[in-house]
């Protein structure tokens, strides 16, 4: 995948660059706002992660110039600064995700990913498949090697966003958010509890286990193991 | 509502104060000026009335009976306002211009007063007058007396009308004050809005300076120098929360990008390896008590005002309860939940939300297992309570106080994982949306409240 960098600090630049290229993805970096949007207007980018705060022109400017070009590349901003309103400017000036300063580079990871599996055009899914795990978004029922799962409404959430990331790693804050629509640390690994009973569920009794634990970044669902 | 809020103003209390004053004195000079002409004129009568009586008695003495009888006769028949009469020791009248005693209706030292009948034409008139009698030698009795009817008459006059004056005073006057407060309290209300929307979070607005130039005026200008003041305190505060977090932030942020880098670097399972993941471990640690030192200086300086919103109370307790109770579950815990639906505030929903997990996770964590933990959201007369009460080892009385102050934890050893700033930024959240946070006993266990003033709260219209 091509990523746009735009950092203008210079080692966490180049630890975002090197770090983006051993996981396989194609970048290019800026160190100011304006060449990072003339890179944004001139090529096509799968992804761009922008820093809030920029020299010549800030994070939120260059992000509300891009989509008012009629650019959609995905943005994930990176901020330094405090975060109680912060993040809702940063999603209102047209960014898609926002990780708060200092981040796990496995969180970054899997956000770009998701990210970029938003974005690629699929028809309207209105069932899910993993391996022998069936989820229907309509009945709102689960079934696993035809038999019936039973799950609570915020159950049936948490699976259906993992299954839409299957072989995805998705982190525990990416659920918090995504699926309790959380922005805050619940101190205790309350996302590990919910996970654990959910993997209770789907995979107690059978020989294969399909949700795993990454260990250090979070969860995946997945058929192989 | 609004003629209620006028009789409440202090305003009107003092001129209802000075009304009441006022009234007292009027009455009492009114009548003590009545009282010092009425014994005035009474004096002039009584005068009158003793010269009279002395002129007559010795008039008897020196030429007896037929003599008195003559100058009586004489001075009845000039119909002026002197009254006599005579009477023999049967009480026959022998002369005067009375028909006879007439019945005293008042006494005053030796005077007396009574009512006479005065042919006036063909109409009788009923009079007032003022005399004396005394007995003279050889059994006859003497009275002289003079018509007091003009001032008779002013007195009842004044006697019956004084109260009527007064009431119309007292009214004439309570309008008055209405007016004078109706007046200072429409200018009273133009500061309370202003300072109303300001603590809202409008921080911009300011009180609107007239060009009478008067003392509210000067008030006003003062707030506004004040308000000035805040706001830039504020924007400062905003700035500085902001470039510390920047410069604080970016090191940290490649701090643990060095280590994660390391740790990629270095072998697994190695001592090495769990070394740095030690050391990333730590490092995380600070980055959470940063923020959360972060979150409650913004709390506290109220920066977050801005974001907030209209916030279902109800729901967020909600969410948080379910999102624990797996939680609680895990250490056979009962998390029982028994909240109000429908309960709106001006909030921001995610410092709500984290404070009650904060408190809901607390209570978690020092309840023995086999316990329970109750979150209640209530409504009582002035407030909104939300509470949450556990059956844990509870904090003595006298430490309460002290744990909501920031690092503070009860155990010694800091074992338990947390930043201990989980109460002091329950306690930030609280304040900045004019709440009160409190901790007390629940026999056995804490309850820990917090309050929203109901005024903060708006209730969903029943159906």
């Amino acid at each position: 995948m091509r990523i746009l960098v735009v950092e203008d600090d210079l080692e966490a630049q180049r630890y975002l660059v090197n770090g983006l290229k051993e996981a396989g993805h194609v970048v290019d970096d800026a160190g100011d706002g304006e060449i990072g949007l003339t890179l944004a207007l001139s090529r096509p980018y799968d992804c761009a992660i922008i820093d809030r705060m920029l020299p010549k022109m800030d994070g939120l400017s260059l992000v509300s110039e891009m989509r008012e070009q009629g650019n959609g590349t995905p943005v994930l901003f990176l901020s330094a600064l405090s975060e109680v309103d912060d993040r809702v400017k940063g999603l209102k000036a047209g960014g898609d995700d926002y990780l708060p300063k200092p981040y796990a580079f496995v969180e970054l990871l899997a956000r770009l990913d998701a990210l970029m599996r938003r974005r690629q055009p699929s028809a309207v899914k209105t069932r899910l498949e993993v391996g022998d795990l069936e989820l229907d978004l309509l009945t709102r029922t689960a079934k696993r090697n035809s038999t019936d799962i039973d799950l609570q409404p915020r159950e049936f959430r948490l699976l259906e966003y993992l299954m839409r990331h299957a072989g995805q790693v998705v982190t525990r804050t990416m659920l918090l958010e995504s699926v309790w629509e959380y922005h805050f640390d619940p101190q205790t690994n309350v996302i590990d509890v919910h996970i654990s009973r959910l993997r209770a569920k789907i995979d107690r009794g059978f020989d294969l286990p399909l949700l795993h634990t990454v260990r250090g970044a979070g969860y995946m669902i997945r058929a192989r193991a | 509502m609004r003629a209620l809020k006028l009789l409440r103003t202090q305003a009107f209390r003092i001129v209802l104060v000075y009304l009441v004053l006022f009234a007292i004195s009027v009455a009492t000079v009114v009548a003590f000026t009545y009282w010092n002409t009425k014994r005035a004129l009474d004096a002039q009568t009584d005068q009158i009335i003793e010269a009279e009586s002395t002129g007559l008695s010795e008039q008897y003495q020196r030429q007896g009976l037929q003599g008195l009888t003559d100058v009586i006769v004489s001075r009845s028949s000039r119909g002026g306002p002197g009254l006599y009469l005579l009477t023999d020791h049967m009480g026959q009248v022998i002369a005067g211009n009375l028909d006879g005693w007439p019945k005293v209706k008042a006494h005053d030292g030796d005077l007396v007063e009574f009512n006479y009948v005065r042919r006036n034409g063909e109409q009788n008139e009923q009079r007032r007058a003022r005399g004396r009698s005394f007995a003279l030698a050889g059994g006859f009795d003497l009275l002289v007396a003079r018509d007091v009817h003009e001032r008779y008459e002013t007195e009842h006059l004044f006697s019956r009308t004084l109260p009527w004056s007064i009431g119309l005073m007292v009214l004439l006057g309570l309008v008055g004050g209405a007016l004078v407060s109706r007046n200072i309290l429409a200018r009273l209300d133009t500061i309370n809005r202003t300072s109303r929307d300001i603590v809202a979070g409008n921080l911009s607005r300011r009180v609107p300076v007239t060009k009478a130039g008067d003392e509210f005026d000067e008030l006003a200008k003062n707030l506004n120098r004040m308000l000035d003041r805040i706001e830039r305190l504020m924007k400062g505060m905003r700035e500085v929360t902001d470039s510390v977090a920047h410069d604080l932030r970016s090191p940290l942020n490649r701090l643990r990008n060095r280590l994660e880098g390391a740790l990629n670097r270095a072998d697994r399972e190695s001592e090495q390896s769990h070394s740095i993941e030690l050391a990333v471990e730590e490092t995380d640690a600070i980055i959470a008590t940063f923020n959360a030192l972060l979150l409650i200086a913004e709390a506290e300086a109220g920066v977050a005002r801005e974001a907030m919103t209209l916030t279902d109370l109800g729901a967020v307790v909600e969410g948080v309860v379910e999102l624990y109770s797996p939680v609680a579950e895990e250490k056979s815990l009962v998390l029982s939940l028994d909240a109000k639906t429908g309960i709106l505030l001006q909030g921001n929903q995610n410092l709500l939300s984290q404070a009650l997990a904060n408190l809901i996770d607390n209570a978690i964590k020092y309840t023995p297992v086999g316990g329970t933990v109750r979150v209640s959201l209530e409504e009582t007369a002035d407030n909104v309570e939300l509470s949450v009460s556990d059956t844990g080892a509870g904090i003595p009385a006298e430490a309460r106080a002290r744990v909501i102050d920031r690092f503070v934890r009860l155990e010694p050893s800091r074992n338990t994982p947390g930043t201990g700033l989980g109460l002091s930024l329950v306690a930030a959240v609280a304040r900045l949306h004019d709440a009160s946070f409190e901790l007390s006993d629940n026999g056995p266990g804490l309850k820990a409240v917090i309050r929203f003033p109901r005024g903060r709260a708006r209730m969903p219209s029943v159906k």
